[in-house]
Parts: C-alpha cells; sequence; structure tokens
C-alpha cells in the first residue's frame, strides 16, 4: 500500500525527515510512534499526497505522488491531527459536501453519509451543528467523513489527542472495527498505549529517523525486559539509592521522579531492595510496554 | 448494519474518483450554496441591501440638491450615481469575500485543508472560490437592481449589461485579493487596512459620486489606476450610454488584465500554502 525508501522532507534547513524505509501491507494497522517533532506528521503528509517529497522514493497505492496526487487521494481517507469540519454546517452537510469531492452521486453521498452516522453513533445529532458537537463527536465525524469514498488506506494522524479517556475509547473501538473490515490503517501517535491497542506493526521514530521496527510485542521483547518495576523515593533520597539497586536489575533508567528497574522478575527484585533497606514511598510492578522501549531507544520519554 | 455497509464494494458509478476541474471548482461552489442556504439572509442583506441605503441616502436624499449639469451628463444625480454604486458595492463585497474568509480556510476554519485532502487541487479550489464570489456578486447585484428600479433610478434595459460589469469588476478584485489573503499569516491585520487606506478612498475618488475630472490632474492618475474607476466608467457606459467603443475596450481590457494577474498570483500561492 505504501512504499518508501530513503524518504526525506527538508524544510529550508531544517530536516524534518532524514531518510526512511517504510513497507505498509495491505489489511494491516501500521503506526508511526514517536513524540512531537519526530517527523511523523511530515511523513504522514507525504502520503496523503499533499506535501512534495524531498529525496527519496515513494509510491503510495502504486503510484508516485508527485505525478499522480488526485488521483492517490481519491482512494484515500485522511484524518488529519486537528480536526477541519465546516463547523457551520450540520454533521449531515459536512458529510454530504466533502462525499461530493469525491465525484460521488447525491444519491450515493446521502446513503453513506446515514450509513456512516450510524458507525459513527452521530445519528441523533445529524442535523446538529458541528459548532454545537463535544471534541470527541468532532473526531467521529472527522473519522466518519474520511470513510465517504471507501478508502483502500486511511490516514490517521494523532487520532486521539486531546481527547478524554471515555472519548478515546469509544474512538478506538471504531477503528478497531474498521481494522476487521479490511481497511488498511496508518496511525501516528505518541500515545503508546493507542499504537499498542490498534498497531499491529510500527516503526519508533526520533529526529526524523526510524530508531526501531516490529510488533508492539517483539518490540518489547527486543528492546526492554519483561517486567519493570517503578520506585518512588522521597525528595532527596533518589539520588543515594541509584547505585544501591544497580546490580538489581538488568538496566535502571533513572527520570526525575523515579528509577525505573528492567527485570524479568519485578517483584522479587522489590524484594531485595527492601532487604537492603531501601524504603521507597511507593513500588509498583508492572509489565514493560512501548514506553520503555521509547526510552530505552532514545532515552527520553514520549510524551514531555 | 454498519459494518456489512461499510465493507461491501460500492458499486462501479458509486466509485471514488477524480472530476475534471471545471466540475472540482463547481463542487466547491455546491459546497459553498450549503452552507448558504443556512445563512442566506444575513448575507444578503449585508451585500444586497447596503448598497441600496447609500442610493437612498445619495441618490434621492443628496441627490435631491444637485442639478442635473455638465458633470452628471444632463441626467439626474440618481441616475448619474446609481450605476456606480452598483459597481462600488460589488468590489466591497468581493474584496470582503476575499480576506477573512480566505484566510480562515488556510487559517482558523482549515477546511482548504479538508477540500485538497480530496482529489481537489488547490488551483481548483481558487477557481470555486472565484466562482462562487462571482455568483454572489450577481445575486446582490440583481437585488439591488430591481429595487433601484422601484425607485425609479434606471433609464433602460442596459441596467442589466451594468450588473455584469459589477461582477466582473468585483471578481477582478477578488482574485489578487485572494492572491494577499492566500500570503498573509497573521491574523489579519493587513486587511483593515486595505480596507481603509485602498478600499474607502476608491469608492470616495474614483468616480462613484462625481466625476474624476474634478480631481486636480496630478492626482488624478490614482483615479486611473484603481479598478473601480474603470469598472463605474463601464456601468455607466451600460446603463446611460455615451461610452466611446474604443475607450470601453481599454476598461475591459484593465480589468481582465487584473483579474489573469491576480489569478494567476492567488494559484501560485495557493499552491505554495498548501502542498508543502
Amino acid at each position: 500500500m505504501v512504499e518508501a525508501k530513503a524518504l526525506a522532507k527538508r524544510f529550508g534547513e531544517f530536516e524534518a525527515v532524514r531518510g526512511i524505509d517504510v513497507h505498509v501491507r495491505r489489511g494491516e494497522a501500521f503506526g508511526f510512534l514517536g513524540p512531537n517533532g519526530a517527523g511523523k506528521s511530515s511523513t504522514m503528509r507525504m502520503i496523503a499526497s499533499v506535501s512534495p517529497r524531498s529525496d527519496g522514493e515513494l509510491k503510495v497505492l502504486g503510484m508516485d505522488p508527485d505525478r499522480e496526487g488526485p488521483r492517490i487521494r481519491a482512494r484515500l481517507g485522511v484524518v488529519p491531527q486537528q480536526d477541519n469540519l465546516d463547523t457551520e454546517l450540520t454533521v449531515r452537510q459536512n458529510l454530504h459536501v466533502y462525499g461530493r469531492y469525491f465525484g460521488l452521486s447525491r444519491a450515493r453521498v446521502r446513503a453513506k453519509a446515514e450509513e456512516l452516522m450510524e458507525f459513527a453513533q452521530l445519528t441523533d445529532r445529524a442535523d446538529d451543528e458541528v459548532d454545537s458537537l463535544s471534541g470527541g463527536m468532532k473526531r467521529r465525524l472527522t473519522i466518519a467523513r474520511s470513510l465517504v469514498n471507501d478508502p483502500d488506506l486511511l490516514l490517521l494522524d494523532e487520532p486521539t489527542t486531546g481527547l478524554d479517556p471515555q472519548a478515546r475509547h469509544l474512538l478506538w473501538d471504531r477503528l478497531f472495527r474498521l481494522k476487521t473490515t479490511g481497511v488498511t490503517l496508518i496511525i501516528t501517535t505518541h500515545y503508546m498505549d493507542e499504537a499498542e491497542q490498534l498497531c499491529d506493526r510500527l516503526v519508533v521514530m526520533d529526529g526524523g529517523r526510524i530508531a526501531a521496527e516490529g510488533s508492539p510485542s517483539e518490540l518489547i521483547a527486543r528492546y526492554s525486559t519483561r517486567e519493570v518495576l517503578e520506585l518512588r523515593f522521597p525528595p532527596g533520597e533518589q539520588e543515594p539509592a541509584v547505585e544501591r539497586v544497580t546490580d538489581l536489575a538488568e538496566r535502571v533508567e533513572v527520570l526525575p521522579d523515579r528509577l525505573l528497574l528492567y527485570t524479568a522478575a519485578g517483584e522479587a527484585a522489590l524484594e531485595q531492595a527492601h532487604a537492603r533497606g531501601l524504603r521507597p514511598a511507593s513500588s509498583l510492578v508492572r509489565r514493560s510496554t512501548l514506553e520503555d522501549v521509547f526510552l530505552r531507544l532514545t532515552g527520553r520519554s514520549l510524551v514531555e | 448494519m454498519s459494518e456489512r455497509a461499510l465493507t461491501a464494494r460500492p458499486r462501479a458509478r458509486d466509485h471514488a474518483r477524480v472530476v475534471g476541474s471545471w466540475r472540482a471548482a463547481w463542487l466547491r461552489v455546491e459546497g459553498h450554496w450549503t452552507w448558504y442556504r443556512r445563512y442566506w439572509t444575513s448575507n444578503l442583506y449585508s451585500s444586497g441591501l447596503q448598497p441600496l441605503l447609500f442610493l437612498v441616502a445619495m441618490g434621492i436624499g443628496f441627490g435631491s440638491q444637485v442639478e442635473p449639469g455638465a458633470a452628471t451628463g444632463g441626467l439626474s444625480y440618481l441616475h448619474y450615481v446609481a450605476p456606480a454604486l452598483l459597481v462600488a458595492g460589488s468590489v466591497q463585497n468581493a474584496i470582503g469575500e476575499s480576506t477573512y474568509p480566505v484566510l480562515s480556510g488556510f487559517k482558523w476554519q482549515k477546511d482548504y485543508l479538508a477540500v485538497t485532502s480530496t482529489p481537489v487541487t488547490p488551483g481548483q479550489l481558487l477557481g470555486g472560490q472565484l466562482i462562487w464570489v462571482g455568483l454572489r456578486l450577481a445575486l446582490a447585484g440583481t437585488v439591488y437592481a430591481l429595487i433601484a428600479w422601484a425607485f425609479g433610478a434606471w433609464l433602460g434595459p442596459g441596467v442589466a449589461l451594468a450588473v455584469l460589469v459589477a461582477v466582473a469588476t468585483g471578481v477582478a478584485c477578488a482574485a489578487p485579493m485572494m492572491a494577499v489573503a492566500a500570503t498573509t499569516y497573521d491574523e489579519g491585520t493587513r486587511f483593515a487596512a486595505i480596507f481603509r487606506f485602498l478600499v474607502m478612498p476608491m469608492v470616495l475618488f474614483a468616480g462613484t459620486f462625481f466625476p474624476i475630472t474634478q480631481i486636480p490632474p496630478g492626482a488624478r492618475w490614482l483615479a486611473w489606476i484603481s479598478p473601480l474607476w474603470h469598472g463605474n466608467e463601464l456601468a455607466r457606459g451600460a446603463a446611460l450610454g455615451g461610452l466611446e467603443p474604443l475607450a470601453a475596450l481599454g476598461h475591459v481590457a484593465y480589468l481582465a488584465a487584473l483579474f489573469a494577474a491576480g489569478g494567476l498570483a492567488a494559484r501560485h500561492y495557493f499552491y505554495k500554502r498548501l502542498v508543502v
């Protein structure tokens, strides 16, 4: 569906994307995980065929975006980072107007709009102005709008940023349903839980480059341990504790507010720490996540 | 139901496709029309009725104090000023429609980004905007013309041509203004300046209320380069007669050149802003 080789994007002196190789297969959910400014959105815009590449090769649906942009865009669904709905039109009108840009007949967009409003759980708001919708509803409408042309490939740029937990889960559920119908998804996110929930395969991006690639579980297995022990100390006590725990884990990350001990057996490490007389204010044993993978790969947190 | 419907492959004629350029621009007009149908009353008031207030105040009120003379071509002031008010209103509308609404498409509402994510290109989007402005002007101009007719402001059917002139002059001004809007990245403070220092003086001095022969010769070129003067001359020629064919051709050529240059610049900057 997408084939990129040494793909690069420059804005003047600034290199947003520094030569990445990406291969997205039909039917999969592919993720770009990375912090803000990693080059995810620039990559998405190039795939969306609204931003010419500066270097490298790019094929989307087998076509070159530089030469066949409109033909590619006819088969894409795009959910931009910021909603760009027509806020002075109703929910239904937004779908009608947008669908027409894809050359669909009036009858077709009318039928499709009903179907999509049901899918997005917006049927009872069909004739309300977009201005009156909540953030989560607007997001669902943006996603519904992106499906009006039955796209082969759906691009979602930070689909749940800024939404409350309940709205996020509802949205994930909708995206998961889409995935089961065979739509290929490409998602950018800086939330590791989102990437874990939705992506079959993902690349970790940092500073315009790909730092690692694989399925969420592969990445965790490759770059982290099975469990993580988190220790929080009262102010001033963390620093002296660091050297006393280094040999309890394969690796120790020192964050401003806590220590992360990477180990196969978290509970055992916690017992040993207690046996050494360490008294953390709180402790937590958890499984490794993509957040830990990112920390390992870049030395930084995803959300800062 | 939704899942099944989403997976069912659409019939061939229901497939998304790339439409031709004119069709794409027209679809943009259709989108605007959907919006306009919701808000037409307030729009028509500001765009169509405002020039009428001028007509009543200047043409009938102030005009009652003006003797027909050489400056008005021997006509009543109402007849003299009515065609020019039509064009002046049209130009102000056109420029208004090409400033904040266009900037909003790029910056606030961002609906231009939504449109150009579809097969529609920035150039087609611009075309749709210009056609839409033209249609709005035609509607407002017609409303104005009909009501002014009830006041007895027209001498004959030439007014129909004057409405066309008003639309053309407005669209010729809209094209360069859209180029300006596409290069505006702040909150649009320059639009207020353009209105105060370009549009208002142009309305006052480019032959709308009095002939430009009253302007000192040294400053008269300011009127000559203003698109409104060319539009005013054409509209008066259409409504009242007495315009030399060669002069008419010159005015048309000036407006056509403005439209072409402005349109090309706008197209350039639309691409520059939307394809980055």
